[in-house]
């Protein structure tokens, strides 16, 4: 059994400071162990979010030597030698220690235009797996919000968060915009009240998906092409100039009842 | 009514719990225009649904055209071992396929089969293929479906917001809650016409366990110290294929996908031990030798299925007899191997979540090497006895709907039952829920002395200056609990843990909390304890009164099922309402089930 010291950061709002704890490390612990060890034995009041503790639920998510990682999901032995440091996500204000608030990414959630599927045959739809499959890799997404953490829009502009979705988001619309039954058209809205236009593909979001999601290459890159071609494609802009549409737009999809 | 000297928010109908089954039924009440809260002691979306892996259960006949309700309901029936409320088993059976095709109504993306249709898998218990799934991630699917489907319906959520206790009237009805909120810990109070539990499961009480911090049995709890009745508490379900090793994720589920998927269990001396603990109740349905097992895996024609998808009670007892015998692996457990059947490509596409839990936290190579499993605590059965119809408690206007209700899997449940449980009667409570509101009942009152008490009770650990950790009397708890009234249990070991779960009522008496209210998780601890030795009190009594073994209850000395003990519940109830009040355990008779049902179990026997 080894030893190990961690630097924690402990405070809330109004500020706070590192604090270092010598704890004991036994083989195969990832660092939500040594932090479930602080509180258990020095400090039973050290604020930490975590639930499944197996990668499955993104509660734990924090910055452990600068870096977002799940804490559930990182092996202390694969850590460089000596101190580790660990930090709450930079991009969220701070409630406590390593808890963030992430209410940012429930009020983006909040404004996604629902599905909006044709009557459902009496034996269920028919969709086919190569079609599927698109969406389904965005909705291996486990909102740990790392990648909205690292996203350079808002990790240093505050004032930008009333814009942008940003990457977790965009995988959402990127996979309502793929799936095989939704009937809305959220291109226009994605351009213009959510901030596609922001991203300048840095791939910082995709290197730190836990999912391993390619959340730059297949979701944002092929739905910012999708946007360019509604916004510029001249039939297009003809038919908002002369106020006809083909397909509803974003703000009325918003609307639209779900079944 | 008295002006809340806290945050006060009042509903037709409230909601507690952010999983499957709350959710579900959020969306039922939201639809008949009825205002709805919904408390979760975590974030949106990251209740314990959120971990299921392999499927839900629902007889759609997609991959196997005889499928249907009436075999499903004789396999969730032969799975509980008969001790089912046999009417929900029915309506489980009958309604999961609208409810999983209903999902992707709201968006769910399952895996389809060639024609287009949902894909279904093969799991223990269940004759045909059945599950549907998105590879081996279908609880974050049916929750992330869900939770979408809930916001676009603007419903109030209220996070990291943890449930005290019920409120009633004068009259005994349910009329609200005291909470606090987690990240200031403040109080909050909710009246409400009908408070639905759909609060989740107890397996955080026991040391190794699949389950999440949130699974106290806050639920359970506080569906008893209201005047509910609590039934089954002894059939706790021990997964058979939890990680052993690294010690750190000992309990980690492992899914019974990969055993659906070809994978098989083997011991230190490379047999494949599942052959030798063939229960003669599944005999006929099994295959004799690895050949014919074999064959199964290509052809389902071609043989029977093999005993490794025996219901997971079977699979459990036998690992932990071959563990105890000598021929376990280095950790204690013995070894699942899925990669000598199948290829790399077919374990990384059906199975990614398990391939990647093991490289990441193991260093193990799933497509190469076998794992090493044992039985984890992970689902409990028992919970609060309820109407099947329409999820009611004995309390007026209380709603139980999910692994927080009792009778539905009887004394074992079978994997991919649960998830479709969540919806099935989280809807029916939903539905019932709003017809007692539309109906004209409610609350007379509130009664603002069950707030006070709750809030001094939560707030007595911090004028206690020398008391005991939390976290002390948490580990001290699941040691005892793992070590007595574990997977196989002895009488001599449960009167002991029931005279020591006197002590424990003592020690949480007399915690201290360090540190301030705001997201203090001591202090929060502290408010799950009261819940924690709640249920593992009944799960002791029950195990003490249940002298039989049945499913997820294994007495050592008293072996086998008992005809009598197969007719009825044991029922628990807590006298004067308080957290350490005397339980009083009696035998519940089982519903008397109609005879076009009982046809159905004796088919194909």
């Amino acid at each position: 059994m080894a030893e190990v010291t961690m630097r924690v950061w402990r405070g809330d709002a109004s500020g706070g400071d590192f604090e270092n704890y010598t704890v004991t490390q036994n083989e195969g612990e990832v660092v939500l162990d040594v932090i479930h060890r602080i509180q258990a034995t020095e400090a039973p009041d050290l604020a930490c979010r975590w639930n499944c503790k197996a990668g499955k639920c993104g509660s734990c998510a924090a910055e452990i030597n600068g870096k977002p990682r799940l804490m559930c999901m990182t092996r202390m032995d694969d850590l460089p030698e000596g101190t580790v440091t660990v930090t709450p996500m930079k991009t969220f204000p701070i409630i406590r220690d390593l808890v963030t608030d992430v209410s940012f990414n429930f009020a983006m959630a909040e404004r996604v235009p629902a599905l909006l599927p044709p009557p459902m045959p009496e034996d269920g739809y028919r969709m086919f797996q190569e079609d599927v499959e698109r969406g389904q890799e965005f909705r291996k997404c486990i909102e740990c919000f790392m990648c909205q953490d690292v996203c350079h829009v808002i990790r240093d502009h505050e004032e930008n968060k009333q814009y942008y979705a940003g990457p977790r988001f965009f995988i959402r619309y990127a996979e309502l915009e793929m799936h095989p039954l939704d009937q809305n058209d959220r291109r226009e809205y994605v351009r213009e009240e959510m901030g596609l236009g922001y991203c300048n593909i840095t791939k910082c979001c995709t290197e730190v998906c836990p999912e391993h999601i390619k959340i730059t290459d297949n979701a944002i890159i092929p739905l910012k092409e999708r946007v360019v071609d509604a916004h510029y494609d001249p039939v297009a802009w003809l038919g908002r100039k002369i106020g006809r549409r083909t397909k509803r737009s974003a703000t009325e999809a918003g609307v639209q009842p779900a079944p | 009514m008295t002006t809340s000297p806290y945050e006060h928010h009042e509903y037709d109908v409230l909601i507690i719990g952010a999983g499957g089954a709350g959710l579900r039924a959020a969306i039922e009440a939201k639809q008949r225009g009825l205002s709805v809260g919904i408390v979760t002691k975590s974030l949106l979306g990251k209740a314990h649904t959120v971990m299921a892996e392999g499927g839900m259960a629902a007889a759609m006949g997609n991959v196997s055209s005889e499928d249907n309700w009436r075999v499903h309901f004789r396999d969730t029936m032969r799975g509980g071992k008969m001790l089912n409320n046999y009417r929900m088993a029915e309506l489980h059976a009958k309604e999961s396929p609208d409810r999983v095709r209903e999902l992707e109504q709201w968006g769910a993306l399952f895996d389809r089969t060639k024609d287009g249709r949902i894909l279904q898998r093969d799991f223990g218990g269940h004759r045909y293929a059945r599950l549907a799934h998105v590879g081996d991630r279908t609880g974050l699917e049916l929750i992330r479906t869900l939770q979408q489907k809930v916001v676009s319906m603007g419903t109030d959520v209220y996070m990291e917001c943890k449930v005290l206790q019920l409120v009633h009237d004068e009259s005994g009805r349910v009329a609200g809650a005291v909470a606090y909120w987690r990240p200031t810990g403040e109080f909050v109070t909710f009246a409400a016409k009908t408070i639905i539990l759909a609060s989740g499961g107890v397996g955080k009480s026991w040391k190794f366990t699949s389950n999440s911090w949130e699974s106290t049995g806050d639920g359970h709890a506080m569906a008893l110290w209201a005047g509910a009745e609590l039934i089954d508490m002894e059939c706790i379900q021990f997964h058979p294929t939890g990680m052993v090793w690294p010690l750190s994720v000992r309990g980690l589920l492992v899914t019974e996908g990969v055993r659906g998927d070809g994978g098989v269990l083997r011991n230190s001396e490379g047999e494949r031990f599942m052959f030798n603990y063939v229960a003669d109740m599944f005999r006929a349905e099994t295959a004799e030798s690895e050949e014919e097992g074999d064959r199964w895996y290509d052809d389902h024609n071609a043989g029977r299925r093999p005993p490794e998808l025996l219901p997971r009670d079977e699979v459990a007892r036998a690992i932990n007899a071959e563990v105890k015998a000598g021929r376990g692996s280095p950790h204690g457990g013995v070894y699942l191997d899925i990669g000598t059947r199948r290829t790399a490509e077919y374990i990384r596409r059906r199975l990614p979540s398990m391939y990647h839990q093991f490289m990441e936290l193991a260093g193990v190579d799933i497509t190469r090497e076998a794992m090493e499993i044992g039985p984890t605590c992970h689902y409990i059965m028992g919970g609060v006895k309820v109407d099947a119809d329409t999820a009611a408690t004995k309390v007026p206007g209380l709603y139980a709907a999910g692994e927080v209700a009792g009778g539905m899997h009887g004394a074992n449940r079978l994997g991919g039952n649960s998830l479709s449980d969540l919806v099935v009667f989280g809807r029916r409570a939903g539905m019932a829920a709003s017809d007692y509101v539309e109906g004209g009942s409610g609350p007379s009152g509130f009664d603002w002395g069950e707030v006070e008490s709750a809030v001094a009770r939560a707030l007595a650990p911090f004028e206690n200056e020398n008391g005991e950790n939390p976290y002390d009397i948490q580990r001290d708890l699941q040691e005892m609990m793992q070590a007595n009234v574990g997977i196989i249990r002895t009488g001599d070991e449960i009167e002991f843990a029931i005279t020591e779960l006197e002590t424990f009522t003592e020690r949480v008496k007399n915690i201290s909390v360090k540190g301030g209210r705001a997201y203090n998780p001591g202090w929060n601890l502290a408010t799950d304890l009261p819940s924690m030795l709640t249920v593992s009190k009944c799960t002791s009594r029950g195990a003490r009164e249940r002298k039989e073994s049945r499913g997820g209850h294994t007495r050592e000395d008293f072996p086998k099922a008992s005809a009598e003990y197969g007719t009825f519940n044991l029922a628990h109830t807590i006298a004067g309402g308080t957290w350490d009040g005397e339980i009083t355990t009696e035998r519940s008779p089982l519903l008397t089930m109609p005879d076009e049902l009982k046809a159905l179990l004796e088919e194909g026997k």
